[in-house]
């Protein structure tokens, strides 16, 4: 299977630089053109793309003008979305959860392997970051990770297995338990037991968390994304929440590329790459920073640093990286497996 | 003088039904197409690596936790629907009391509505802070979230089946019989026991068929009330979906498989037990 791939791979190879010799010689004569794009991506960012998709237009008709452009958005769970992808969903661009989603994605042949280094900060226009949600005065005062394990505080976190957006809460206490003085793999799984011992619903995706948490009353804290947890404490209850940001926690980068064997197959190569340079332009990331994403332009962070508190981070290349993790904490009999076995 | 001729009329069609073949052809078609070929598929998933997958997955002890959750809260959920159901049907046939029209109409939601909005739903009603759930928690009664949370989510999804199995055998029931029965010095407990629940047992199984197997691969709406803890409230399709969400195919198919085969030999059961009680029934007609 390796084999085929690679030989793919090089077929693609040629292909791109053919396609790209067309586009090459195609664009002296600049002709106005009709595009369809299709972003796949995960839950949460429904509103934000929806705001990329309506200003990408403008960016693109700077320099090809009359172009007509119309980028629809398809959202569900991050590993669902990258399983259609994977089935022929006809995407140009998939922006997901998690970096494994996409990698799955290359091993299947639907773009290159180093998709990851093609664009700057390992492909993540926005970052994010896991936080607590507590009640209003935070009763239980909860300020860091150890408190999450304390006797009558019930913690609420999606399950791991079927949630992307949860690999990051689940990774983010491994990371921190990790770095505590004598952490190792040991400690940090005794940690994490305790902590899903303290977890009274395991709901399959980071929405129905949010909602166990906020509509239902279930819990004391709810293990979030900073995005979710911005919005369920500007938007849905100022006065219900409190966020507490643990001063060690994991960076979250939900990573973007384009879909190669797509965007040749569409002719869509110029205008896919674009839409992810735009996530990166100025203007994109202050779109990102308004749906509470983590901007990586420093301009645009120190506009917006009042908005995301400061707090140190790990990333996932840190703790060995997703194909590492995925295998040993999340795969059929994995690590999260043995916390719940009896 | 023209020679006499004569025309035998023989007929063409060997089939009463027009157009028998055809339909007969297009028939199988579609059932293959949409029922055959997936099941089949579903057979042959599981082996792509050798048979490892599948002894892995007949092995495992969640495994095993979550088909006990699956099938014991799909059989409690049909008894409850089933005394409901009866009484639901029953009220509407013969008593047409007002509204009842409207009430008709409501039992076929659960087939309407979305899983997962009678999951939230219900998970709202029944939750710590809901109506139903709030009253509960003070009796110390948890209902969302724990095993009971999936009973009342299949026994919604379930009672529909029952209801409308039993309503057109209850309304062709010829009443002289049950009038002769009265006549006859039968008190209302025997005309139930020996004249009414007799002719509904076929009908009633098969609602229970029905149920039974919906409650069993029921995902949508459970999720959301069942708290979905390993070895507790985590019934077997979810565990289908996290092994998709491994990107696992033939983990999943496994699990499917199993699946599938113990709700086959439960519907197999049943139907056995529809034919005997409908024999029976003939039996004692005296046919």
């Amino acid at each position: 299977m390796k084999n085929v791939s690679s030989r793919r791979y090089v077929l693609k190879g040629t292909l791109v630089l053919g396609a790209a010799l067309i586009a090459g010689s195609g664009l002296s004569s600049a002709r106005a053109a009709d595009y369809r794009l299709l972003n796949v991506s995960y839950d949460p960012t429904r509103e934000l793309y929806g705001d990329i998709n309506r200003a990408f237009p403008a960016f693109w008709s700077k320099t090809h003008a009359g172009d007509s452009i119309v980028v629809t958005s398809s959202h569900g769970g991050s590993g669902a979305q990258a399983r259609s992808v994977l089935e022929g969903a006809p995407a140009d661009i998939v922006t997901l959860g998690l970096a494994y989603d996409i990698d799955i994605l290359a091993q299947n042949g639907l773009l290159a392997a180093n998709w990851q280094t093609r664009l700057p900060h390992n492909s993540t226009p926005y970052t994010s970051t896991i936080v607590f949600l507590v009640r209003k005065g935070n009763p239980k005062s909860i300020h860091d990770w150890p408190d999450l394990i304390r006797d009558g505080v019930q913690v609420v976190t999606p399950n791991p297995k079927t949630s992307g957006g949860a690999r990051w809460n689940y990774l983010a206490a491994w990371g921190w338990a990790l770095r505590q003085p004598g952490g190792s793999e040991q400690s940090a799984t005794a940690y994490l037991k305790a902590l899903f011992a303290h977890v009274p619903v395991l709901d399959t995706g980071a929405r129905g968390a949010t909602n166990s948490f906020v509509q239902r009353g279930l819990g004391d804290v709810l293990i979030a994304w900073e995005d979710e947890a911005l919005l369920a404490s500007r938007d849905l209850g100022p006065d219900k929440f409190d966020i507490v940001v643990p001063p060690l926690t994991i960076l979250a980068e939900p990573p973007v590329a384009t879909v190669d064997r797509n965007i040749q197959e569409h002719g869509t190569e110029a205008i896919s790459r674009a839409y992810l340079e735009f996530l990166f332009s100025p203007e994109g990331q202050r779109i990102g920073a308004k749906h509470y994403f983590r901007p990586v332009d420093p301009t645009i962070q120190a506009e917006t640093a009042s908005v995301f508190p400061k707090t140190t981070t790990f990333d996932v290349a840190s703790l060995g990286g997703w194909t590492r993790l995925q295998k040993a904490h999340f795969s059929d009999g994995g690590i999260f497996d043995q916390i719940y076995s009896h | 003088m023209k020679p006499l001729t004569v025309t035998v009329l023989r007929p063409t069609r060997r089939h009463t039904l027009p157009g028998f073949s055809l339909s007969l052809g297009l028939t199988l078609l579609w059932t293959g197409l949409i029922v055959v070929l997936p099941l089949t598929a579903l057979l042959f998933r599981p082996w792509h690596n050798g048979a490892g997958t599948m002894i892995h997955a007949l092995y495992d002890a969640r495994m095993h936790a979550a088909l006990r959750v699956s099938f014991t809260c799909a059989l409690l959920a049909v008894l409850i629907d089933l005394p409901i159901g009866l009484l639901l049907a029953w009220t509407l046939v013969r008593y047409r009391p007002p509204g009842h029209r409207v009430v008709d109409a409501m039992i076929d939601l659960p087939f309407a509505i979305p899983t997962a909005v009678t999951g939230i739903a219900l998970a709202t009603l029944y939750g710590p802070n809901g109506w139903i759930g709030s009253i509960s928690s003070q009796w110390g009664l948890k209902l969302a979230f724990s095993p009971a949370g999936i009973v009342i989510a299949l026994t919604f999804i379930g009672l529909p089946f029952i209801v409308r199995s039993i309503e057109p055998v209850l309304r062709s029931f010829p009443k002289d019989v049950e009038e002769a029965a009265f006549l006859l010095g039968a008190s209302g407990w025997q005309r139930f026991r020996l004249i009414l629940l007799p002719t509904l047992a076929p009908a009633l199984l098969s609602g229970v068929g029905l149920a039974f197997a919906r409650g069993v691969g029921e995902y949508g709406s459970v999720i959301f009330i069942a708290g979905n803890q390993p070895f507790h409230s985590e019934v077997a399709p979810l565990l289908i979906v996290m092994r998709l969400q491994e990107f696992n195919y033939d983990g999943a198919t496994s699990i499917a498989l199993i699946l599938l085969v113990i709700a086959l030999l439960c519907l197999v059961a049943v139907s056995r037990l529809r034919r005997s009680v409908s024999s029976g029934l003939v039996r004692e007609d005296g046919a």
